[in-house]
Order: structure tokens, then sequence, then C-alpha cells
């Protein structure tokens, strides 16, 4: 059964089907593919113009997305938050009229405000593409996250998935779960209970404060980034605490199941979420999702920017 | 793609049976061995979902005539097409899959029906973004008419005079669960690319 994109925005991975989740991940397949070619650029965005409005500063995504976005031929113009008119007080609703009034087809927007990529996209006929939004969704993460775990392990369905750390504060944590869940797979979240509250049993995942417990059955470890610049002391004692109950190190390692995936989605503490040589290490596939993030971002701008706008 | 439903009897026609297109298919595997002759440099690159399985019944035919097995591949258009921004809905892209390097290779695209020929260019930009190959030859099952630009195919399994409105319906066993045959079908809705 075949089943046809018909959404103008990619705002979150919760309002996804199954289905839909599964088309952009087989279009991804094709988009990779074009990295392979002597060529690596396609004319499938031709004449079309992205506009990457990062509000909250970000490197490894905004330039993924202007990747994707070259090589799907389309024009491109970054605007980051120091260089933007809203710390001159221009609200993001006058910044998005301005955007439309240039023609932008597409807007990838990072804000550090949940629900702003929601806000923009009933505001703009351009199509809208979330690039992370406060502690509410990064669905392009999560889906390159789905693609990495299918491209290693063959299929999601009746995986177990451990996601570690800051689940609280996480986009990247919420958009997994969405995505996992609907693909049959099994998330047992860990970490302080600070960081993990109850509430996230009500999404339909399992929570654990004991590390050790959930390692020997974990099929796939997603190791979220401790986050410096949000965190303060109250959600934990300290780095060194978090790292002896937390941390994956190589004596905790050994818990593993030899072909457990070991991910994280950058940028890396080293030393604290993981050990270096971990990192870097054979069951590693934290490089490889980087290389299939620009695959997810090409196949999501062809299919938002794609469709017929009405 | 079209939503399949069962051909109205009453208004469709059939012009292939099993065996007229397998007679078609072998005619076409003999015209490209003469007008090849090192079979080893071909490529038989299939524009999906029909033309990859018209590919590998070439490749198929070829090697029990020669007794080579000449290479085949996918070549998918959907993200070199020109109309994107004219269709409902879009089309599934595939990884377009070809032996590399193309350098001293003789591509030869197969499609299952020829309309406009907007397709066929659109193969013509995807394979030479793997590389610049020796020739490129251009075999269809069903050539229909209706050009909207300068292509022309090298082998032909059925030339087809249609009107605008009518419709080509290819149906094979690999990709429609079907008996293999070819309908010409009218039509009551408005002209479209289908199977272009």
């Amino acid at each position: 059964m075949t089943v046809h994109w018909t959404r103008k925005d990619l705002l979150g991975l919760r309002e996804l089907s199954a289905e839909e989740i599964t088309l952009v991940l087989e279009t991804a397949d094709a988009f990779k593919q074009v990295g392979t070619r002597e060529v690596k650029k396609v004319p499938a965005l031709q004449g079309k113009t992205l506009i990457n409005l990062f509000i909250e500063p970000s490197t490894r995504t905004r330039t993924s997305f202007e990747l994707a976005a070259k090589r799907l031929s389309a024009d491109i113009v970054n605007i980051t938050a120091a260089a933007s008119s809203l710390t001159k007080g221009e609200t993001l609703k006058d910044t998005a009229k301005v955007l439309e009034a240039n023609h932008a087809d597409l807007i990838v927007l990072r804000h550090s405000s949940a629900g702003a990529a929601q806000f923009l996209s009933t505001r703009v006929r351009a199509s809208v593409i979330n690039a992370g939004d406060g502690a509410h969704e990064h669905p392009t993460q999560g889906l390159l996250d789905l693609y990495t775990i299918r491209e290693k392990k063959g299929a999601v369905a009746g995986l177990h998935v451990a996601i570690i750390g800051d689940i609280l504060f996480s986009r990247v944590a919420r958009s997994n779960i969405f995505a996992l869940l609907k693909m049959g797979a099994r998330v047992t979240l860990v970490g302080p209970s600070t960081l993990v509250p109850r509430e996230f049993e009500q999404l339909g995942a399992k929570i654990s404060h004991q590390l050790d417990e959930v390692l020997p059955s974990a099929d796939v470890v997603n190791l979220l980034r401790i986050q410096h610049e949000r965190q303060r002391k109250e959600y934990f004692p300290g780095l060194g605490e978090y790292i002896r109950f937390f941390g994956l190190t190589k004596s905790r390692a050994k818990l593993l199941k030899p072909d457990c995936l070991i991910m994280h989605p950058g940028p890396i503490n080293r030393g604290v979420e993981i050990d270096s040589d971990l990192a870097d290490g054979p069951q590693s596939v934290i490089f490889d999702q980087v290389t299939n993030g620009l695959a997810i971002r090409m196949a999501v701008l062809y299919l938002c920017g794609g469709i017929v706008t009405r | 793609m079209k939503k399949d439903q069962p051909p109205n009897e009453t208004r469709s026609v059939r012009i292939f049976d099993a065996e007229a297109l397998r007679r078609a298919l072998r005619r076409i595997a003999h015209e490209i061995i003469e007008r090849n002759r090192h079979l080893d440099g071909l490529v038989l690159a299939g524009i999906p979902a029909r033309g990859v399985a018209l590919a590998q019944r070439l490749a198929a035919d070829i090697e029990a005539i020669e007794k080579v097995r000449v290479a085949t591949g996918v070549i998918d258009v959907s993200m070199h097409r020109d109309d994107l921004r004219q269709r409902a809905t879009l089309p599934v892209v595939r990884a377009s899959e070809l032996p590399l390097p193309l350098g001293e290779r003789t591509v030869v695209i197969v499609d299952d029906v020829l309309f406009t020929g907007r397709t066929c260019r659109a193969a013509l930009d995807a394979i030479g973004s793997f590389g610049r190959p020796a020739s490129i030859q251009f075999a269809v099952l069903i050539d229909r008419g209706h050009r909207e630009l300068p292509i022309r195919p090298d082998y032909v399994g059925k030339n087809l005079p249609t009107s605008r409105i009518e419709r080509v319906r290819v149906r094979l066993q690999e990709t429609d669960r079907e008996p293999d045959a070819v309908w010409l079908e009218k039509s009551d809705e408005t002209p479209q690319a289908l199977s272009s």
C-alpha cells in the first residue's frame, strides 16, 4: 500500500503515521544514494528558495539542512539569531511576513520556544520544517536516528531502544519516543528522576533509573547530551556523580550486547555521556547518523517542497 | 501513479497478450545484440517500476540467445523531473543503481510506455549525474506518440497510435501480479501522463 505525502510542513513526528514515517525513510534511501554519485546534486528543488531561520545557535543541523538544500538545487539564505532583526525587537510573526514577501518557499526554523514552528506554519504559505523548537520536537533528528537503526538492524519493530540522559529538556528524546513507538520498538528512558519524570510513561515508554539493569537487553543505546547551558545544579549534583550513575563508561559497556548500537545526536561531551574510546569504537554509529541526517533532510525538503502548494 | 482498477471491458482493447509481449521483447533483445557488438560493456537500465522488470527480462533473453549475462540497473527519474510543481502527488522515489564507472559503457534505458518523452529526458539527466557513458540508447515496449521533446527510441516493441485522452495500460507479472498484457483504454478523465 503506497501512501502519498500530503503535508506542507514537518512540525513533529507525533502527528505522522507509521506509513508516512516509512515513506520518508524510503525516500531517504534514494537520496542517500545521490551522495555516492559523481555529481551529488539533483534538480528537484530548482527555482525554490529556502530560508534557514536559526533563532537558536546550531552548527550541525543548520549545515546539514544547507547541504541538503544545495544538493536539491534550491537557493538558500541563512539567518542566524545574532544577525536577525529579532534582536532588534521584531516579532517572529513579522519576520515570517518579511520572508514571505521575499518569496521563500521553504523555511527551516530552529527556535527556543516550543510551538514556534507550528505558529509560523499557520501564518505563511511557505513550507515550514521544524529544526528544533524548545524542548518539544526535533523531527529530522528523530527520523535520522530511526533511519540509522533501520539501516544497521534491518528493521525497527521489536527492538529495545534505551534513551539515556536528559529526557526532560530533550526535543530529540520526544521525537525519538514518538517515532520508535509507532514503528513498533520498545523504549526505555534512563536517567536521574529529576531528568526522567514519571509523566513520560504516559507516552508509552518504560522508565528506569538504573542504567546497569537496562543495558544488557538493549539493542540500541541513544545517549543524549547533557546540556550544560540549560541545566542548573538542582537537576543533579555534578558531572562526576552523573558519570558514575549514567555515563557509558568502558566497564559499563561490557554489559552491552556485542551488536548493540551506540548513538549520540551530538555534539558529544566526551568523558561525560560516553567514554571517548567508545564513541570511536566499532559499536558507535555516531558518524553514520550525520551522513544519514543529510539524506533524511533531502527527503523531507523534497517531500514538503515538492508538493503542489495551494 | 494511478490507482489500479480492472480494465473496463467495453472500452478497452487488448494490444498484447503474454505471448505477443514475450515475442516483442525477444525481438528487441535480438536488435540490441545486433547493434551492440560488445555486450559486456552494456547496461540495461530500467525506469521503475515496469522498466526495471522489462530490463531484467531483456537481460534474460539476451543471455538465452548469446550466453552472455549483461549488466542491469535502475534509474529513478523522480528527482530529475521537470513537472514536480504540477503534480498533485509526488512520485515515490527509489534509489538508482548503475554499475560504475560508466565511462566505457553503453547504457540502454528501458521503459514500458513512451509518451511525451519527459521521463526519458529526466533519465538522461539522471545518468549524467553518474558519469558520462560512451553512448545511451532507448528501448520501449510501447511508443504511443505525442512527443513534447525531440526524443526518439532505438528499440520499439510496438508503435501504437493513440489519442491523448486514451490510456495505455501495461501489466506485468512481476510488478502487478497480473498476467502480462497491454491494453488501450478510452478514458473519461482529462489527458494525463500515465506511465509517460
